[in-house]
């Protein structure tokens, strides 16, 4: 039986060594049927994509506190665009300002959520989103 | 399809890293993929790393990378860990300890889910070994996952098998036990700067004295894998193992059997395919209600089954 299994990177770019966030979401993910590979702390924004491209992604999920999400999610956008890569859906939480949100999403981030968001509402819009991406798809 | 796969025999990653998507999920063009792979596999040397959960199976792959890197090798690595029996999810975390190699264009790390398999490794954890052995790897390593006492299908696949111990996981009748013990083609001790791990060398070395094997007498190295310590002696006895395989009987013979398990898999699976639509369609409720009611048995009825199965197909 063919499976088409989400498969998803956690990762947490720059200095800031808070990882809750990103491992809370990890496993709510994985508790929603996804496959999380996690990087752990510290990758830098080209780590995170070649980890994404070799283990064929279909997401990466960015987790954020230090203030710096219009440099990594840019980073990661473009370094993706790069290697060909842009179908690969980007996604991200921590402590983002509402205010700078539009401007994220305007340069290619699929979704911010902020602190407070059910981690119901993130899987279901990556299930989702993951679903659209494949119908674009000619697999 | 035929040009996904040449782009991935000429090395290009997200092509591999698709075809071994598409293995993986069984896509109906597995079959093909394969096909079009296996003339061009058998070039690497395949190493199987396995251990208990936090022997340090990560962290030692992540040092033999460099030490083969070092050797001019082109690495892969496949790193196996548990799904949920529940959700199907999974958090595949092994390459944490190896996401400085992530940017090399000579290493290619993938993690795999179990996705219910139960032998220690993912159900096509050997379609991407040799998916990756034919896109020009020459050494891969298959990291399992933890693994307790007879998780031992790495055997199947691997050339040569390191199996991780640590000190102060029990006594020596641990180590007599049959299942992974008898599997390895190197012991490791690991975590060698820990009380107890001369107990467990010596050990191992009396357990291996009792044993009969074959030309190649296993050693037993102590490594520390966080300092990076026994590194350079661990890659030696990899790299002998791996020439003891290319120039013996043990070697060929180990090549045949993998090929005869390899058509006996298939087999299998085609036949499981074929009997489980053959039962789907003719598993009617009556039927159920006469095996309840103990008008027929399970075996009478298996046996219609798959007399339809052969005549059928």
């Amino acid at each position: 039986m063919a499976e088409d299994k989400i498969r998803v990177v956690v990762a947490k770019p720059g200095l800031d060594g808070h990882d809750r966030g990103a491992k809370v979401i990890a496993r709510a993910l994985r508790d929603s049927g996804m496959e999380v590979i996690y990087t752990g702390l510290r990758q830098t924004p080209e780590q995170i994509v070649e980890t994404a491209i070799q283990e064929d992604a279909d997401a990466i999920g960015i987790s954020i506190l230090s203030g710096a999400h219009e440099y990594y999610f840019s980073k990661v956008i473009d370094l993706l665009k790069e290697k060909e890569a842009s179908d690969i859906i980007v996604f991200g939480g921590g402590v983002i300002p509402e205010d700078d949100v539009p401007h994220l999403l305007e340069i290619g981030a699929g979704a911010i959520f902020g602190p407070g968001t059910p981690t119901t509402s993130c899987s279901e819009w990556l299930k989702n989103a993951v679903k659209e991406k494949r119908a674009m798809e000619t697999r | 399809m035929q040009g996904l796969v040449q782009k991935a025999l000429g090395g290009h990653i997200r092509s591999i890293a698709r075809i071994i998507t598409m293995v993986e999920s069984e896509s109906p063009y597995t079959e093909e993929i394969m096909k079009l792979i296996y003339p061009h596999t058998g070039n690497a040397h395949i190493i199987g790393i396995t251990g208990s959960p936090g022997a340090g199976k990560s962290t030692l792959t992540d040092k033999l990378i460099d030490n083969f890197k070092q050797q001019g090798k082109n690495v892969g690595v496949i790193a196996v860990d548990p799904s949920s029996p529940f959700t199907g999810g999974a958090i595949l975390a092994d390459r944490i300890r190896m996401q400085r190699h992530s940017v090399d264009p000579n290493v290619y790390i993938r993690s795999m889910g179990t996705r219910g398999s139960l032998g220690g490794l993912a159900k096509s954890t050997y379609e991407a070994a040799m998916i990756l052995d034919a896109c020009g790897k020459d050494v891969i390593f298959i990291e399992t996952v933890g693994v307790g006492q007879s998780e031992i299908d790495i055997v199947k696949i691997a050339d040569s098998v390191c199996l991780i111990l640590v000190p102060g996981m029990g006594d020596d009748i641990q180590i007599m036990k049959a299942g992974i013990m008898e599997i390895a083609d190197v012991f490791v001790v690991n975590k060698a700067d820990r009380d107890g791990f001369e107990r467990v060398v010596a050990e191992v070395r009396i357990m291996l004295d009792l044993v009969k094997h074959g030309n190649w007498t296993p050693p037993v190295l102590t490594t520390v894998a966080e300092k990076a310590k026994g590194l350079p002696e661990l890659t030696q006895s990899l790299m002998d193992h791996g020439k003891f395989l290319s120039e013996s009987r043990e070697g060929l013979d180990k090549k045949l059997k993998r090929i005869t398990i390899e058509v006996e898999e298939i087999l299998q699976r085609e036949i499981a395919r074929f009997t489980e639509r053959t039962w789907k369609e003719n598993c009617t409720p009556e039927l159920l209600d006469s095996l309840l009611a103990k008008k027929t048995d399970p075996y009478t009825v298996a046996g219609k089954i798959l007399e339809m199965v052969f005549v059928n197909n």
